[in-house]
């Protein structure tokens, strides 16, 4: 629909004027990146094994960083409140964002990914598809919880410090999943061993896409 | 029902209550035989097992109230909520420690991510989000509605995690910390902690959820006052 | 005539204090109410509430734009102006109407919202961001933006704090326009001198209800005030 479009646009309009968002989403994941090659230098060989979960580490990190500030930003200048007196469905709100959230996210995840395959000398040219999968899957996965939470998370007092508290153990099936995922595509173990993960993670984005759909207008407020 | 029906009932519940648990204490430590491999340190299990229950139960019960308030919109529901998941975490923080308890003698780790172990933490922090989002909101009608929505959303995540970590775990092997050996022998001890812990689950309820209802009297009355000013 | 809106005993209360205690109040069609009362009496949570904002802890309130109404077609009859002005700094004044038209059914042709931009005063300046106005420039953007799409209903919050002369102005001749017009308008306000101008119905909230309520006529500003000095310092 042409709303949740006029949504998705305008976020990405004044992302692509500002860069606020992407400058420190990628900053941070890629410091993530720097940190963990120092802290695991010891396991130096074994880097590609390590590689899944920093990789994800990173990517939650800097989406929960992108998160926080897509309804931070409403708030100024009480945008959010201008939204809520419009009279459309929350749930068009919800969809917008959330695609939004996905594509800073995806666009953060490729950037981040670049870097780690130079940091930790990593070669994969046939991966690529199945890669381009599981980030869009748990992209979308992520952003579709974390997108209601961020809602909540930003009308608290504690808004920075919360929305990492409470998003990650619910968003920990994503996590699990996409890392093992990953590891299965980087790491050996037959594609067909990714249909498990892959599935769960599906399953996930499709259930909490719906509910919160369903029950954003319950958390959006200012 | 009056209230004082209310606190009859309640004395009634707390002399069971008694009753069960020095029963089942009699039936954990006397009753039910000794465990061949690990020994004593076995009957740890009931609690350990009982506690998780409970907890999960509890938990139930906040999803079932978060439903029912973001339908209903009444302050009963949202005390019951709240109620259910204090008692919720209360019990998995229990299960967190009896489980390292039981674990260090027997097989010489603090912890194991075995998948009920695992579970227990995921939830813990899961209700814990609960409480915390609770704390950092003011206006009561706000805090009730967003922590019944996240209520229901950590409830469903439940199945997602329990199915996440078992595909985890082929990469990380635990210890048999999971059946505990359970013989049918064991299984009266078995059950009579577990109705134990679930009266102690309902009495614990019914307490809080009267602390609660009395805070929300309390507030009427000071704002009565207040404006009587 | 029916009432398009009905408020009975509103309440609201975080805890121990209470913001409203026992509001009632009906509007009919076409009034322009000025809402007084001190800092923290219940104004900005009044209107709040009825715009949808916040929900009350008790009581209700029915608004009836077309007798019957859903809460999205209530929202859509509804403008609302508060201390922010709801506008996104990094984009222009047409960007930032855009956006609104599109989600508000409104068209959103550059014509029409050139059209909208230059009834508020900032014909040649659409193109600019938002971050470059001064505060009065922005805040008729924001007039521009909270009205886009013609509401029956005006829900104000002080909306003449940090307009300049000029500003003030021409907000009043809108208003007055706007009154013209037949529509509602709920205005809360400081300068009694200026309420007192532009309403036909003088209210005091204080202490959560209504302590006054009169219509303009019955009254001169001089005795308004007083009565007014007399509630609030109670």
């Amino acid at each position: 629909m042409k709303k949740i479009w006029a949504i998705f646009r305008k976020d990405l309009l004044i992302e692509l004027r500002t860069k606020d968002s992407f400058n420190a989403m990628l900053f941070f994941g890629i410091v993530v990146l720097v940190i963990f090659s120092f802290a695991l230098a010891s396991v130096r060989d074994f880097i590609r094994s390590a590689a899944p979960g920093i990789l994800w580490v990173a990517f939650a990190f800097s989406g929960t960083l992108g998160l926080n500030r897509m309804f931070a930003a409403e708030k100024e200048n009480g945008c959010l409140q201008g939204l809520l007196m419009i009279p459309v469905d929350r749930g068009i709100i919800y969809l917008g964002k959330m695609l939004a959230a996905t594509v800073f996210m995806l666009i953060c995840e490729i950037i981040i990914f670049i870097f780690t395959l130079v940091f930790f000398n990593l070669t994969v040219w046939q991966e690529i598809p199945w890669l381009a999968l599981i980030f869009l899957v748990g992209s979308l996965g992520f952003a579709a919880v974390g997108t209601l939470l961020s809602a909540i998370a930003v009308n608290t007092r504690m808004r920075e410090v919360l929305l990492p508290l409470i998003l990650f153990p619910v968003v920990l099936p994503i996590l699990i999943n996409a890392v093992e995922a990953t590891n299965i595509v980087l790491n050996g173990g037959g594609y067909g061993a990714l249909r498990l993960p892959l599935s769960i993670m599906s399953v996930f984005t499709i259930v909490f896409a719906t509910i919160s759909f369903l029950l954003f207008e319950h958390v959006l407020e200012d | 029902m009056s209230e004082k029906m209310q606190h009859r009932v309640d004395g009634v519940l707390g002399a069971i209550l008694i009753l069960l648990m020095i029963f089942a204490l009699y039936m954990a430590f006397l009753g039910a035989p000794t465990e061949k491999t690990m020994g004593d340190l076995q009957r740890i299990f009931y609690f350990h097992v009982g506690a998780a229950i409970a907890g999960m139960t509890a938990f139930s019960v906040n999803f079932v109230s978060s439903l029912a308030y973001v339908v209903r919109k009444k302050r009963r529901w949202d005390n019951l909520a709240l109620s259910a998941a204090e008692i919720g975490v209360m019990f998995f923080v229990m299960v967190l420690v009896t489980g390292p308890i039981w674990a260090k003698p027997v097989w010489y780790v603090w912890w194991t991510w075995s998948p009920r172990l695992t579970l227990s933490l995921v939830l813990c922090l899961l209700y814990v989000a609960y409480l915390l989002i609770r704390k950092y909101i003011e206006d009561p009608e706000r805090k009730a509605m967003v922590s019944a929505v996240f209520g229901i959303i950590a409830f469903i995540d439940v199945p997602l995690v329990w199915f996440s970590i078992r595909l985890w775990r082929d990469h990380h092997p635990s210890a048999m910390l999971e059946t505990g050996g359970l013989s049918p022998a064991m299984r009266p001890a078995f059950f009579t902690c577990m109705a134990a812990f679930l009266v102690l689950l309902i009495y614990l309820l019914r307490r809080r959820f009267y602390l609660q209802s009395m805070r929300d009297d309390l507030e009427w009355l000071e704002r009565q006052a207040d404006n009587a000013r | 005539m029916t009432n398009i809106i009905e408020v009975s005993k509103l309440a609201k209360h975080y805890g121990r204090t209470s913001a409203l205690r026992d509001l009632n109040l009906s509007v009919a069609a076409g009034e322009f109410i000025a809402l007084f009362g001190r800092n923290g009496a219940g104004k900005t949570t009044f209107l709040r509430i009825l715009a949808g904002l916040s929900r009350p802890s008790s009581g209700t309130f029915r608004i009836q734009p077309d007798g019957g109404a859903k809460l999205q077609y209530v929202r859509g009859a509804i403008g609302y102006l508060s201390h922010h002005t709801s506008l996104y700094a990094d984009l222009t004044a047409l960007e930032n109407l855009r956006f609104y038209a599109h989600l508000m059914d409104m068209p959103s042709d550059d014509g029409f919202l050139a059209e909208r931009i230059a009834t508020v005063g900032l014909a040649g300046r659409e193109k600019e961001p938002v971050r470059n106005y001064s505060r009065g420039m922005q805040q008729r953007l924001a007039i521009a933006r909270a009205f886009l799409h013609n509401p029956g209903i005006l829900l104000l919050d002080e909306p003449f704090t940090g307009l300049d002369q000029a500003g003030s102005d021409f907000f009043c001749r809108y208003l007055m326009k706007a009154k013209s017009e037949g529509k509602i308008c709920i205005m809360a306000i400081h300068d009694a001198g200026l309420g007192y101008e532009l309403a036909d119905r003088l209210i005091v909230i204080e202490k959560g209800v209504a302590a006054l309520d009169v219509p303009r006529a019955s009254l001169t500003l001089a005795e308004f005030q007083k009565k007014y000095k007399a509630i609030t310092e109670n």
